[in-house]
């Protein structure tokens, strides 16, 4: 599953850790999904959309990394 | 930058005292069972109410500590519990296997020993052990 939570990210000038602050899990968790490794509960991206006020389609799409 | 939430905060907290409580009743476990393993040889002559009872206090505390690994790995995020369940399975797949071979060496006269439950632990430690650390490696 490809996602934009690298991009989103950068753009709001956060590190890895403090998103995972912010989602309430590690910082392993937020790098294996940025790099396509993990694909994220239906739970946890509902959070990640939350956080950035975007849908879940918006950030994530099916299709390899 | 804004401050990470008190949530996230509670959250790190909780998984460190979970931690921590796995630690206390796994180490709490090892000393109970090695009380019944070597307690009525080495300490109260095998009498058998008191090895009777050092079975049940081992049996009481390894149910703590399995409700204690059931608590932390429900306060591990969900990568890290995907590991810990991959290496769970592998774990108990090993054991099964291996295990179940292992006995019938000495039933077949393949062996000429008395198959040992510690073997079988050491495996599944081993394999346990290893799973997590492939698991971890994985998702770098």
């Amino acid at each position: 599953m490809k996602n934009r939570l690298k991009v989103l990210r950068a753009e709001r000038d956060w590190t890895q850790a403090r998103l995972a602050v912010e989602l309430e899990v590690s910082r392993q968790t937020v790098n294996a999904i940025e790099k396509g490794k993990f694909d994220p509960s239906l739970t946890l991206a509902f959070k990640v959309a939350a956080l950035f006020n975007m849908s879940i389609e918006d950030i994530f799409k099916c299709g390899e990394p | 930058m804004n401050k990470p939430n008190l949530d996230s905060d509670n959250w790190t907290a909780s998984n460190q005292r979970n931690s921590s409580h796995l630690s206390y009743w796994s180490a709490a476990w090892v000393l109970s069972t090695g009380l019944a393993a070597f307690g009525p040889k080495l300490i109260w002559a095998f009498e058998p109410v008191l090895s009777i009872c050092s079975v049940i206090i081992s049996l009481l505390v390894g149910a703590g500590m399995i409700m204690a690994t059931k608590k932390y790995l429900s306060g591990l995020d969900e990568l890290h519990q995907k590991i810990f369940r991959d290496a769970a399975v592998l774990t108990l797949g090993v054991g099964l296997v291996c295990g179940n071979s292992y006995e019938l060496l000495e039933d077949i006269r393949l062996i000429s020993f008395e198959p040992e439950i510690s073997h079988l632990i050491i495996l599944m430690c081993l394999t346990f052990l290893t799973a997590m650390i492939a698991g971890h490696r994985k998702y770098q």
